[in-house]
């Protein structure tokens, strides 16, 4: 396995408005270090920078100090297109709000990761998103308009498209927030099931405990600072 | 660009683009509709516009030189010299009166013949002789102007065969084509005969055929004798009082005749000197139609431009997880140009359908007193092409401010909200 870790952030702080009397220090010199192969859930109460965090993370926003290496990589230097390119490269995003392209199949948006790094649709690629639909249980509607699926569905279809580019980490932001029990519970057991089977990092903010119970490690934010970092009960053998 | 292609299917790159801006168009079905069928309205009206002013600008040069020439050279007029040089320490003050021009034939014109007609754009060169005299038959009298003329090669200047209306196309000596109106006047059927007179000559010619010019003021006054039956009667034998050309092109007539006046000894007038109100009407019918284009095309720059922001505001947060999965700024503003282009080029296609079938509309059930077509319009390819083109470079000129607006969008910003 790889030795550097995925992601090492030192001293990591981002200032909403600097200079301005609605200054807000949102991050406040975090240090963390995420290993290959990790499934660790990022929880903390509203406000304590969880999401602006993972922001960050997914370069999406930058930092205002501090420093990020990804993947061994320094990245908070880098140009929009760099960053873009890293995105592509490393990155998958499951949200809240799933974030499908409703005009476009589930397949279609399963797909859409490859169809914009490559200009078309290779068959492989097809055949992968066929697979990661299967295996997220949505084989038979993968050439529905995604907007006539539920929001169960909706979000399986996202974390496909996540890991359709095979990339190292996947940054979920409250993947279940809007889901009832039954389909948070399906939703996040697939999370795990495809981390066991593919071997991708995950990076999971909850509001959940009992989901963050089914963690390997619980990172808690307070405040803009890292109030603290365990292994959770299911990381136990 | 994509070197691994799926077998049975081209690509022909932008690929991402081409698939998300029809999506983005598919999935707004009904605007969409409103701003393709607006861009469709402007590229009609302007292609409608354009066949119209050129049809009507084509049949009036067409009828205004059906009976005049495009270049006629005359002799100089004749001037009064000044007999004696001023002394600089005198002052001189004279009354000069004009001259009277009486007729005369441009001096050593038969060299210059071949010569013009070797001049490029020159399609055909007539010499000819005209002046006044009065038409006589019994007790009736009227004045006409008499032009002396190689028939084939005047014919070949204005077309007198398409005007001939009775009678037979030929002049052989002592033989005349007349006016149908100054024939009326005189009560003269074909094969009468008429005296012309000078007031110093007169010739007896005998009617063989009617010519009507399309303007009353001709056909009131026209003459058309063999070219030496005119010399004799004018007094000029031999001469030649103006030799008309006639161009190719109708618009290089006045600088043709600007490099000819230079050239020859002679008084040289292209047509547009002579109608130079008729060309200033052209010029400002041309400013108009040019105008009206500019304001539509800014119509459906603005048109598409506003369908577009609207649709970039409703897009955030598509746009931001497309930022998201690694989607370049590039990309996205590719895809927002692409609709532009998109909305442009299918309004220019309905457009150009919808112009020709204004036009046809207007060739069938606008119609003259006679039950003609007042006069016939067609929709070039060429115009066709140039508002197409014209509207394919508005939509994208339209789409450029919200593809910007999408390209720079704050990823996260767009996905929170």
């Amino acid at each position: 396995m790889n030795q550097a870790p995925l992601i090492q952030l030192q001293g990591l702080g981002k200032v909403y408005n600097p200079g301005l009397p609605a200054e807000v220090a949102v991050l406040k010199g975090l240090d963390l270090s995420l290993a290959h192969g990790e499934f660790a859930a990022l929880i903390g109460p509203s406000g304590s920078g969880k999401s602006t965090l993972l922001n960050v993370l997914g370069l999406l926003e930058r930092p205002s100090s501090g420093q990020y290496l990804l993947d061994g990589r320094a990245v908070q230097d880098l140009d929009d297109r760099a960053l873009t390119q890293a995105r592509q490269s490393t990155l998958g995003f499951v949200f809240q709000f799933h974030h499908l392209l409703p005009a476009f199949t589930a397949l279609e948006n399963v797909c859409l990761p490859g169809l914009a790094r490559d200009g078309h649709v290779s068959s492989a690629l097809r055949e992968r998103g066929r697979a990661l639909l299967d295996a997220v249980g949505l084989g038979h509607v993968m050439d529905r308009p995604s907007k006539q699926l539920s929001g169960g569905m909706q979000q399986r279809v996202a974390i496909a498209r996540a890991l359709v580019l095979e990339p190292a980490l996947v940054l979920a932001d409250e993947p279940t927030g809007n889901l009832d029990t039954a389909s948070s519970d399906e939703v996040f057991a697939l999370l795990r099931r495809m981390h066991a089977e593919v071997g991708t990092a995950f990076l999971v903010v909850t509001h959940d405990p009992r989901l963050a119970a089914r963690c390997d490690r619980v990172i808690e934010m307070v405040d803009g600072m890292i109030a603290s970092d365990r292994a959770s009960a299911a990381a136990q053998p | 660009m994509a070197a691994a292609a799926v077998p049975g299917r081209a690509h022909w790159g932008l690929g991402f683009e081409r698939r998300v801006a029809l999506r983005f168009l598919l999935e707004g079905r009904f605007q969409t509709l409103l701003i393709i069928v607006g861009v469709a309205a402007g590229v009609a009206v302007v292609a409608y516009i354009s066949a119209l002013v050129g049809g009507l600008q084509r049949n009036t040069l067409e009828k205004t030189l059906g009976a005049q020439a495009h270049v006629v050279i005359t002799p100089p007029d004749e001037r009064v010299l000044p007999a004696w040089p001023a002394a600089s320490d005198t002052q001189s003050l004279s009354d000069t009166q004009a001259r009277a021009q009486r007729l005369r034939s441009l001096g050593n014109w038969q060299s210059y013949e071949h010569w013009l007609a070797e001049r490029p754009g020159v399609t055909a060169v007539s010499p000819l002789v005209s002046g006044a005299a009065l038409a006589q038959r019994g007790e009736a009298s009227r004045s006409a102007a008499v032009m002396g003329v190689e028939l084939a090669r005047y014919d070949a200047i204005v077309g007198l065969r398409q005007r001939l209306v009775a009678g037979q196309f030929r002049l052989l000596p002592g033989e005349a084509l007349v006016g149908q109106l100054l024939a009326a006047d005189l009560g003269l059927r074909v094969g009468d005969r008429l005296v012309l007179n000078t007031g110093s000559r007169s010739d007896t010619v005998r009617l063989v055929g009617l010519l009507d010019y399309g303007i009353r003021d001709l056909n009131r006054r026209m003459v058309v004798l063999p070219l030496r039956s005119a010399q004799s009667l004018l007094d000029l034998p031999g001469g030649a009082t103006q030799i008309d050309l006639r161009v190719a092109d109708v618009w290089s007539a006045r600088e043709l005749a600007a490099g000819l006046a230079r050239q020859l000894p002679y008084k040289v007038e292209s047509w547009q000197e002579t109608n130079a109100q008729l060309v200033s009407a052209l010029n400002a019918q041309s400013i108009s139609t040019t105008l009206i284009r500019a304001v539509v095309m800014v119509v459906v720059v603005l048109g598409i431009a506003s369908v577009l922001v609207v649709s970039v505001v409703q897009k955030r947060r598509e746009i931001g997880i497309l930022r998201a999965m690694g989607v370049t700024q590039g990309q996205i503003m590719r895809v927002f140009l692409l609709q532009g282009a998109l909305v442009g080029g299918l309004g220019a296609v309905l457009g150009n359908l919808l112009a020709v079938a204004l036009i046809w509309a207007f060739t069938t059930f606008v119609r003259g007193a006679d039950g003609q077509p007042l006069f016939v319009i067609s929709l070039p390819a060429s115009t066709a092409v140039q508002v197409s083109l014209m509207a394919l470079v508005a939509g994208v000129l339209a789409a450029w401010a919200p593809a910007r607006r999408a390209a720079r969008m704050d990823p996260a910003q767009a996905i929170r909200l």
